[in-house]
């Protein structure tokens, strides 16, 4: 690590370059980079905890709607529950957050990472970057993580974001390339995806309200959970709930939990008369 | 031939720190002021070039002197903080060490005979939990470092700005008092006092109430209009006319009526520095009167500053 020991400003921080932090630490201290870690050969995909599923769906019209992100919280390595309330969905900056799931440690690392990309860059050039931007700079990043995704150690992240000039929600997943895909409506990443897809397929609506959104969500999460043995349910008895942020007009903040056990313990509750939660209609 | 000649130490430290102060003095100046949620920084600065920005959560930074190297230190900071919150913890980057790092930089440059010493002060300001925690230093062009508590001023007629803050500043109270006390500061001078308009004021404050965990946020200027009140959008000639009345004519009868042109080095009207150039720290080139063949290309970019005229 290469932090400046003497007190004075060293050379390369007073040398004019870029306002992308990644560039700056690639260059003062390659070391910190997530991805610049050189493994020997093999799979090292059991070693770590893995993050499971992603859900992100937008909500309400252009003007007045947004975007909620909720990821359950079990980690897993192998057949072990590796943690039972890790988070898995951050905020990226005042109006976006970011959901994880594969390689839990890079991950977070990762996400740390980006969360000072857009912070330097916003303090740096006094601006934010436009929704498009910062899901670009997540791109490059899951990029450089390309050789560690080969050997088992893959980062999936799920950006969501409010883009003022649309005046709407956004959501955008990835690839282990770095590959970007902007999706409409929802999405979800992890193993419990499919099931947390299908569910939303049936539940979603376009003029849902953010409560509304919040309970498709989670039951979306429920039925991940009910089919993949990685993704964790509602914790009854701990009180463990899905981590669930709201991002609008106003901003993202992280939904309070009593709020999120609200809407959970009714999920359960009408679960425990129909398992398979609510039914969408035959026709149209 | 030359001769190569003897010049004593304290002459070179003299003439390089005469050379400093006068590019400093030079602008506009920065006032900073603690009040019971945390602490506010004000400039007169209607330019977009900002004197004041965030470091990061909770640390500020204020500046004054040739744009350049200031917003060279400026950037070097953010690297630092960014670097030392990503390599340690958010809570790991403070003020002091902030301080710190510019204070030894300003020094070794001031004291290291090549290089020209940086025409800048600054200010950094870290708020704290509580009103007793908040920090604020005020770094000078030779590296001193100075703990200053309460309320500084640098640049401009420092002195007197600082004056007047000593005499008037009152611990623990609220914003919109610390605000109208830190624009009253900037314009008191020898010679008077001026009304500084909204929109020329550059405004920031380091909020510990705030929920984020980042506490700078600027001040917009609807929302100075609304702390200072409406009377800041009116022309200013009604000051003067007050003034003259009760002078009861002598020396103030002979003073045009005419507003503070701040492009204007030239003007009589006060003995207010003009607004320096923000690239090159110079005081603006006096305009010849246009002709109507001039071309647009020979004006500078930014339009001249006519916000003090009463008809517009």
């Amino acid at each position: 690590m290469t932090l400046p020991d003497d007190a004075r400003l060293s050379a390369s921080y007073l040398a004019p370059g870029s306002s992308s932090f990644a560039d700056f630490l690639a260059a003062e201290a390659p070391d910190l980079l997530p991805a610049r870690r050189g493994l020997p050969p093999g799979s090292a995909a059991d070693l770590a905890p893995h993050g499971t599923t992603i859900v992100a769906a937008t909500f309400g019209q252009p003007g007045s709607g947004g975007v909620v992100m909720a990821g359950d919280r079990r980690a897993t390595m192998g057949n072990v529950i590796a943690q039972r309330d890790i988070q898995k969905v951050f905020p990226a900056d005042e109006y976006s957050c970011v959901g994880i799931a594969g390689t839990a440690g890079l991950a977070v690392e990762m996400v740390r990472l980006f969360q000072t990309e857009l912070e330097h860059y916003e303090k740096i050039e006094g601006t934010t970057l436009s929704i498009d931007g910062k899901a670009n700079r997540l791109s490059a990043l899951i990029r450089a993580n390309l050789g560690m995704a080969m050997q088992g150690l893959a980062v999936v992240p799920l950006f969501a974001g409010y883009d003022h000039d649309a005046d709407q929600g956004r959501i955008f997943s990835y690839d282990v390339t770095g590959g970007r895909y902007e999706e409409t409506a929802f999405h979800s990443v992890g193993s419990g995806s499919m099931f947390a897809r299908g569910s939303l397929k049936k539940l979603y609506r376009d003029n849902l309200s953010a409560d509304e959104c919040v309970t498709a969500v989670i039951q979306a999460l429920y039925d991940a959970a009910d089919d993949d043995s990685a993704t964790g349910g509602p914790d009854l008895a701990r009180r463990i709930f899905p981590v669930v942020h709201v991002i609008s007009d106003d901003g993202q903040r992280r939904m309070p939990d009593t709020d999120v056990a609200a809407i959970a313990d009714r999920v359960v509750a009408g679960r425990m008369q129909h398992p398979d939660g609510p039914t969408a209609s035959l026709e149209g | 031939m030359t001769m190569p000649f003897y010049v004593s130490p304290e002459q070179l430290m003299k003439d390089r720190a005469d050379f400093a102060r006068k590019g400093i003095g030079r602008g506009r100046g920065v006032v900073a002021v603690q009040y019971g949620d945390g602490i506010v920084l004000v400039s007169e600065n209607p330019r977009s070039l900002h004197k004041i920005s965030e470091i990061y959560d909770r640390v500020a930074f204020a500046a004054v002197g040739r744009y350049n190297e200031f917003e060279n230190l400026r950037i070097a900071g953010v690297r630092l903080a960014d670097m030392r919150g990503y390599a340690y913890d958010r809570r790991d980057v403070t003020g002091r060490g902030l301080a710190n790092a510019y204070a030894q930089t300003l020094g070794t440059i001031f004291s290291s005979g090549g290089e020209k010493p940086y025409e800048v002060e600054i200010f950094v300001a870290e708020v704290g939990d509580v009103a007793g925690a908040d920090e604020l230093y005020r770094i000078t062009y030779d590296g001193q470092m100075v703990d200053e508590h309460g309320f500084a001023a640098m640049g401009g007629d420092a002195e007197s700005v600082s004056t007047y803050l000593r005499e008037h500043w009152t611990e623990a109270g609220s914003l919109t008092d610390a605000l109208r006390l830190a624009v009253a500061a900037l314009g008191h001078g020898p010679d008077g006092d001026r009304h500084i308009p909204a929109h020329d004021l550059e405004v920031a404050a380091l909020d510990r109430t705030r929920t984020q965990p980042r506490k700078f946020r600027r001040l917009t200027a609807r929302t100075l209009r609304d702390v200072l009140g409406p009377d800041a959008e009116s022309p200013s000639d009604a000051v003067p006319d007050d003034d003259s009345s009760a002078a009861g004519g002598g020396e103030a009868s002979h003073q045009p009526q005419v507003p503070d042109d701040p492009a204007d080095p030239t003007d009589t009207a006060s003995s207010v520095p003009p607004l320096e150039d923000p690239v090159t720290g110079e005081p603006p080139e006096r305009r010849e009167p246009t002709r109507p063949d001039d071309s647009p290309d020979d004006s500078p970019v930014a339009p001249p500053l006519d916000r003090g005229d009463p008809t517009s």
